[in-house]
């Protein structure tokens, strides 16, 4: 590691707050793009099963 | 002529529904791991920029999230061209499936490269800087699409009208790419470069070429899932589809 210890990590000098705030919000929105379309697709799935059902 | 198979199978949903499964969870675990590692590496084991300190550590996401926000941009267009000339519903279906993603990425590189400038120029935004102002008119032009497919009750008219508009929108990227050259402003100009050496350390370098296919791929697997999304709502009443949902 480029840092002698995680407090060093944590700061970056003063620069900790910009970085790992930038990071914060990639993750999230990266995990957004994935988690979003995958529940609209479990609740597409689980639509046409009632609709099998209710027709049979 | 059997080379012309994939072309029409690329109109076939049933197909396009089966390759998604089969290929979804490769794209997207091998595009997240390629950012994990490089967001560890760029974090915590490359040394710092000599001028800008730690900040520059942002690169590792800000640079990804833009590039692949601008082909998504391209790819976007190109599947508008498809559907204004063919007509076909698979590029309609893409052209719907790239507009959130691509508007989730340009979104990152704004706000990454905001928080990045606050320590580096002093301002989190500037409105004279042609790189920043033509990267938010990108974002509009993807809310834009996405609210013209909404906007329609008739979606064959959505669909035109959001083909078109990506299609006049095309007149931004070449300004995107080239403002840091055209007009002196703070953003600094393109350290990769294609056509001579790259003005980066070569330390500085390696996570990057690993966050950026990351990023590539991490946006395809997002294309899937929306694809996916819209296949099983068109296809709702089929049979296959159906039989899918039941498993």
């Amino acid at each position: 590691m480029y840092f002698s210890n995680l407090v060093e990590l944590w700061n970056m000098a003063g620069h900790g707050p910009y970085v790992w705030s930038a990071y914060a919000i990639s993750f999230i929105v990266l995990a957004a793009i994935i988690v979003i379309p995958a529940k609209h697709y479990r609740q597409q799935l689980k639509h046409i099963r009632q609709q099998q059902s209710d027709n049979c | 002529m059997a080379s012309w198979q994939w072309f029409h199978r690329l109109g076939s949903p049933k197909w396009l529904s089966g390759t998604i499964d089969r290929w979804l969870p490769w794209v997207l675990g091998l595009g997240s791991v390629l950012l994990l590692v490089s967001a560890i590496w760029g974090l915590a084991f490359t040394p710092p920029d000599y001028k800008q300190g730690n900040s520059f550590r942002i690169i590792y996401i800000h640079v990804p999230t833009a590039i692949v926000a601008l082909a998504a941009y391209y790819v976007m267009a190109i599947a508008g061209a498809v559907s204004i000339i063919w007509r076909m519903k698979v590029a309609d279906m893409a052209l719907r499936a790239i507009a959130p993603v691509g508007a989730a990425l340009t979104f990152l590189a704004l706000v990454t490269g905001a928080i990045w400038g606050k320590p580096t120029w002093g301002a989190y935004w500037i409105w004279q800087d042609a790189r920043l102002t033509s990267m938010l008119l990108l974002f509009f032009l993807y809310l834009g699409i996405m609210a013209l497919h909404d906007a329609y009750q008739n979606s064959a008219s959505g669909n035109r009208a959001a083909a078109i508009m990506s299609l006049v929108g095309t007149v931004n990227i070449p300004i995107i790419y080239k403002s840091v050259d055209w007009w002196s402003s703070l953003h600094q100009p393109a350290t990769l470069k294609f056509t001579e050496e790259s003005t980066i350390a070569t330390e500085m370098l390696q996570p990057l070429m690993l966050a950026i296919p990351g990023a590539y791929l991490f946006f395809i697997a997002a294309v899937m899932m929306q694809l996916r999304v819209q296949i099983a709502r068109n296809e709702k009443n089929t049979r296959w589809m159906a039989e899918r949902a039941a498993q």
